[in-house]
């Protein structure tokens, strides 16, 4: 539990940095244009786009974030002996639900693949953000095998009396 | 009960229990919620097979025009370029990035119509009274629902693909980049076949079992 709950509130601290830092970098003809995953984000908030937009924000930031939050909110006062929060069984009951809808680690192969494509036209390169969302995803995946659901579960229901 | 493969499983129903799908503990029948996690629970979840079907048939209909309409419009020097989910996999050849082209070609074109057949498959196979239910090959049902399940969010590497690359390659540069309308119809497939799956009860899969031991 522990380790989780670790693991996931490093996931969080890291999403903040990656969402901020410059993500990635452009370079063609002397022009360098830096784009953090904000920008690239927003790059559908034209016209007929706006809702892609949103579902992508809420796809690589918003739904991890709540995930990770909800994991943390559920387990650490269990991780710390304590009895569970008020509505940890809620908590964690979302987490679970996001749990497909997170695509953090899918968003890496996207840029993986982007960066080919774009290779013909302009040099790109890889900003600090790029890195911290890497690890995030490394961290977000080891603590997705390190917890098992029914154990959660279980031990979600010995503590509550 | 499981020792002998060749007798048929015993389902939680038979047993007079129903299991919670949510967090997985087990009850007696006619309790109506979870004493764990407090949802409601069902032996069977009730409408699973509609549910499938219509967003089965949604994504199926939305993948249409994702492949007709242009994903990417690369604008440079004025002129305009379309480029389809296919025609980004051929470009992508065409540079010489074999193993990136399978990989888009896989997330895009694979997976999805692999997810259409499997997906179908299920719903039509747990039919009651379907002739395809039959003991052996359960197991390799509920496999198949297991990848299913996991594989399709895959999909969506080339939505960001467009993405990233319309966020980077913008009009500084000689080249601009902006999504097509099939962006936000391929999301919208991906999202419906990922809704399919989850509204398919896999319960149901084993309740060939019953009708074989009945
Ligand atoms: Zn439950």
């Amino acid at each position: 539990m522990t380790r989780i709950v670790m693991l996931a509130a490093t996931a969080l601290v890291l999403m903040v940095a990656a969402v901020f830092f410059p993500f990635l970098e452009i370079s063609a003809g002397g022009m360098v244009r830096r784009s953090s995953l904000l920008d690239a984000v927003l790059a559908f908030s034209t016209g007929m786009m706006l809702p892609l937009t949103f579902a992508v924000a809420a796809l690589i930031i918003v739904l991890p974030v709540i995930r990770l939050s909800t994991i943390v909110y559920a387990l650490a006062p269990m991780a710390l002996g304590w009895h569970p929060a008020k509505h940890a069984v809620a908590a964690f009951r979302v987490a679970q639900a996001l749990r497909p809808w997170a695509m953090a680690e899918i968003f890496i192969v996207g840029v993986s693949v982007a960066l080919v494509k774009v290779a013909g036209l302009a040099k790109l390169s890889f900003g600090p953000a790029f890195w911290t969302f890497a690890v995030l995803v490394l961290v977000t995946v080891l603590s997705d095998n390190y917890m098992c659901r029914l154990t959660v579960w279980k031990t979600l229901e010995e503590r509550r009396k | 009960m499981s020792e002998a493969h060749s007798q048929p499983a015993l389902t939680a129903r038979q047993a007079g229990l129903v299991g919670c799908h949510s967090c997985g503990r087990v009850h007696e029948m006619g309790t109506t919620h979870c004493t764990r996690c407090g949802v409601v629970l069902h032996s069977r979840m009730p409408g699973s097979l509609q549910k499938v079907w219509a967003w089965l048939f949604a994504g199926m209909v939305v993948y249409i025009p994702a492949n007709i309409y242009p994903m990417l419009l690369t604008t440079s020097l004025g002129h305009t370029s379309e480029s389809t989910i296919i025609g980004g996999v051929i470009e992508l050849v065409e540079y010489g990035s074999i193993g990136v082209a399978l990989i888009v070609f896989v997330a895009s074109v694979l997976i999805p119509v692999g997810k259409f057949v499997a997906i179908g498959y299920l719903a039509l196979v747990v039919r009651p009274g379907s002739r395809m239910t039959r003991g052996s090959g359960l197991h390799g049902r509920q496999r198949l629902f297991e990848v299913v399940e996991f594989i399709g969010r895959w999909s969506m590497i080339d939505v960001f693909v467009v993405a990233i690359l319309s966020a980077l390659v913008q009009l500084d540069f000689a080249a601009t980049i902006n999504p097509g309308i099939a962006a936000v119809s391929f999301s919208l497939s991906v999202a419906f076949t990922m809704l399919a799956a989850q509204s398919f009860d896999p319960r149901l899969i084993w309740d060939a079992e019953e009708t074989q031991a009945a």
